[in-house]
């Protein structure tokens, strides 16, 4: 039987990836025939821009914003792309606050502080956590538990922050909107925290809390939503996937040996892929019968990244086609595609 | 990002360097190396160790470690850890220092790396206490320091969640990044590759608190489990053994953490150091590791003669030690990474570093001329120089 992936060919990155949660981020461009990644290290973004037929690579690095020059630097926590109907915004969350960049990566438009206090508490402050909602909101999670929600025009900077939902207790590690496209869905937003309590939301004027999943103490590193279904990735290495309005839980999978670090979701497949520490990536397959409520996962495929604490995996199209990982202390984006 | 982290980072970063320079100088004990200056007594040996681990657990230290804080650069960790090295009647040259800064961390990054659970961190931390315990046993007082030392980070570091932990781990990588220098120790024991990656198992029991992959369960409306099934993991793996202990004394489990340069009486034992043979062994987890005398073979040669010099004497500098450049012909070298020597130093603080480090370097620079606890400044020293001289 032959492997339903295979190994492509790497993309090199200018420096290593940093150990944390999602660490990667993948935005298709179909028009311009060109994809674009970037991952973090330390307090700088690495960004690569692939060309289709693999012949054009561009590179281009983003730094964190200082608060201020007599301050120490800030290292970065997360970064994404953030795809509105209108326009894609590279999210960057870091120590010192949240900076939004046009999707190449040329101009920052925004730039909002995070309160730090005068002398360090023994609290960390960042923002971690980044989504995008509907047609015009950008949500952006920190340290104290807090989900900010931002305001996009469909052109310009005029980006204001509008509301701030106050519901988690711990910092939140990961957010995720709607992904199905299935305007029908009535949550479009799902946060976690290091408490590994979820939260469901309904985007609007106000934010409408739907539901709030209680974790069990262990933190909830990845989170997806689709059709309505939270798939949530933990520290203890299991996936759990619950129906997000009602908070029912469908299916746990003893999936990984150590923290999971990532998870994504091809929407158009329901291909599920998931990575952790343990050095191994998974793909599962996702069908969901909603007369019945029920689910079903489907183990597809193992790939071993050898000796790789893994940090980043995304598919790299809507189904599922190819896939991209990345890995700590590692410079390059290692990529499969279907057999 | 954690505020907490520089306590475990010194603790674990000096224990191993404890481990490293209390086992060279015993095997400076029986050492036949003519060219050394003078002979390390066991007494010496035991006065460097009390002297270094009483400036490493001193409660003002530790009262500054606890504060928190970011994280310092590599410059600033290098100076205090290279002034607690010189808490004592040693001195190594820049080489030798250079050499066992590598060694340390290394390893402890070796320790986080394969730390199977953020919480275990506490677990590595507590194996590098007792051990230091251990090492120092026959003085009271300092075992007393070392477990009020103890209790403070129980205080600290239990009500910490495992996302806490996580961030500190997160925290301490990002220092580490990029740091592939191969150990021969680390190469021979496969426990690194060649380029310079540690091996990561998919064998082995899992994590405590964690499950074997491969099940997957259905569950109803009611939350009653109604169906399951099986894939395959592709590893090889068994369940969680038990959890370690994080009281002030028990078993630990994980064997990250402990003196890995121990050397038992095995066959495979280098001959040069036989002196070790006679050696109890310490620690009843420890893997033993033959092996690693090799390495530390090397270490003591660029150590060269230990210049044994007056406590008060402070300003000396280092003695330039030619064998450093001989490590090439040893063959055992403690070969770089490539092209990651100026990457290395990652200077996140800079302004922030020259206030922190001044700070810790200063409490630590208080017990340099102060001499061991029990004892009045130089007066240890003046002797030993004089029996040195005698030789």
């Amino acid at each position: 039987m032959s492997k339903m992936y295979h190994k492509e060919k790497s993309i090199q990155l200018k420096s290593s990836a940093s150990a944390l949660y999602n660490n990667l981020s993948v935005l298709r461009i179909a028009p311009r025939c060109i994809t674009y990644f970037t991952v973090v290290h330390a307090n700088v973004v690495n960004m690569v821009s692939a060309s289709w037929d693999g012949l054009n690579y561009s590179h281009r690095q983003l730094q964190s914003k200082e608060g201020n020059v007599a301050t120490s630097s800030s290292l970065i926590m997360q970064a994404a792309w953030c795809v509105l109907p209108s326009r894609d915004l590279l999210v960057l969350t870091s120590q010192k606050g949240i900076q939004m960049y046009e999707s190449d990566g040329s101009i920052m438009v925004y730039w909002h502080a995070l309160d730090t206090p005068e002398t360090p508490t023994a609290k960390a402050v960042f923002a971690r956590g980044i989504a995008a909602v509907r047609e015009k909101y950008i949500c952006v999670g920190v340290s104290s538990g807090s989900v900010l929600v931002f305001d996009v025009p469909s052109k310009g900077s005029n980006i204001t922050l509008s509301e701030v939902l106050e519901e988690h207790k711990e910092a939140i590690t990961d957010m995720a909107s709607e992904c199905s496209g299935n305007l029908e869905c009535i949550a479009d937003l799902v946060s976690a925290d290091d408490s590994g309590l979820l939260c469901v939301w309904k985007s609007g004027e106000d934010f409408q809390l739907l539901n709030k999943i209680p974790g069990f103490d262990t933190s909830c590193s990845s989170v997806k939503l689709w059709k309505g279904t939270v798939i949530a990735g933990y520290g203890t290495g299991q996936i759990r996937l619950y129906e997000g309005v009602t908070g029912i839980l469908l299916a746990e999978v003893n999936a990984h040996a150590r923290w999971i670090y990532s998870l994504d979701i091809a929407p158009f497949t329901g291909l599920l892929i998931s990575a952790a520490e343990d050095s191994w990536v998974r793909v599962w397959h996702l069908s969901l019968t909603p007369e019945t409520n029920s689910v079903e996962i489907e183990h597809m495929y193992n790939e071993c990244v050898t000796d790789t604490q893994i940090c980043g995996a995304r598919f790299c199209d809507g189904d599922g086609y190819a896939f991209a990982v990345t890995g700590y202390d590692l410079s390059e984006i290692i990529r499969y595609t279907q057999a | 990002m954690s505020q907490r982290t520089l306590p475990l980072l010194i603790i674990n970063l000096g224990g191993e360097m404890i481990y490293i320079l209390d086992q060279r100088l015993r095997a400076q004990d029986d050492n036949d190396d003519k060219t050394q200056r003078g002979r390390w007594t066991d007494d010496d040996r035991k006065r460097v160790m009390n002297d270094i681990v009483a400036t490493m657990f001193n409660k003002a230290f530790l009262e500054e470690l606890l504060r928190p804080q970011d994280l310092y650069s590599h410059r600033a960790l290098r100076t205090v850890l290279t002034r607690l090295a010189h808490a004592s009647i040693m001195r190594l040259n820049q080489a030798s220092m250079d050499k066992l800064y590598d060694l340390m961390t290394m390893a402890f990054k070796y320790q986080i790396v394969l730390c199977p659970r953020p919480k275990d961190l506490l677990l590595i931390t507590f194996n590098h206490t007792d051990t230091i315990k251990e090492l120092v046993k026959d003085n009271p007082s300092l075992v007393n320091q070392i477990n009020e030392a103890q209790r403070q980070l129980i205080e600290v570091y239990t009500p910490l969640s495992d996302g806490d932990f996580e961030l500190i781990r997160h925290t301490l990588l990002v220092l580490f990044q990029d740091m592939q220098i191969r150990v021969s120790i680390f190469l021979k024991e496969k426990i690194q590759n060649p380029n310079g990656h540690f091996v990561l198992q998919t064998s082995g029991p899992v994590p405590y608190g964690f499950e074997v992959p491969g099940l997957i369960r259905y569950f109803n409306a009611k939350g009653q489990e109604v169906r399951r099934t099986r894939f395959p993991s592709g590893g090889n793996y068994t369940s969680a053994l038990r959890q370690g202990s994080f009281d002030l004394s028990g078993d630990r489990v994980t064997i990250l953490g402990t003196n890995m340069y121990n050397t038992p009486s095995s066959q495979e034992m280098d001959p040069s150091t036989t002196s070790n043979s006679t050696r109890k062994q310490k620690q009843a987890d420890t893997t033993p590791n033959p092996l690693a005398t090799e390495e530390l073979n090397l270490l003591a040669k660029l150590m060269g003669g230990m210049e044994v010099q007056k406590i008060l004497n402070v300003d000396t500098g280092f003695k330039v030690n030619l064998l450093a450049l001989d490590q090439e012909e040893e063959g055992i070298g403690i070969s770089e990474g490539t092209a990651h020597e100026s990457s290395r130093v990652i200077n996140i603080q800079a302004t922030q570093d020259q206030i922190a480090s001044t700070e810790l370097a200063r409490i630590a620079g208080e017990f340099d001329e102060g001499g061991s606890l029990t004892e009045g400044p130089g007066n240890k020293g003046d002797d030993l120089l004089a029996m040195m001289d005698e030789l």
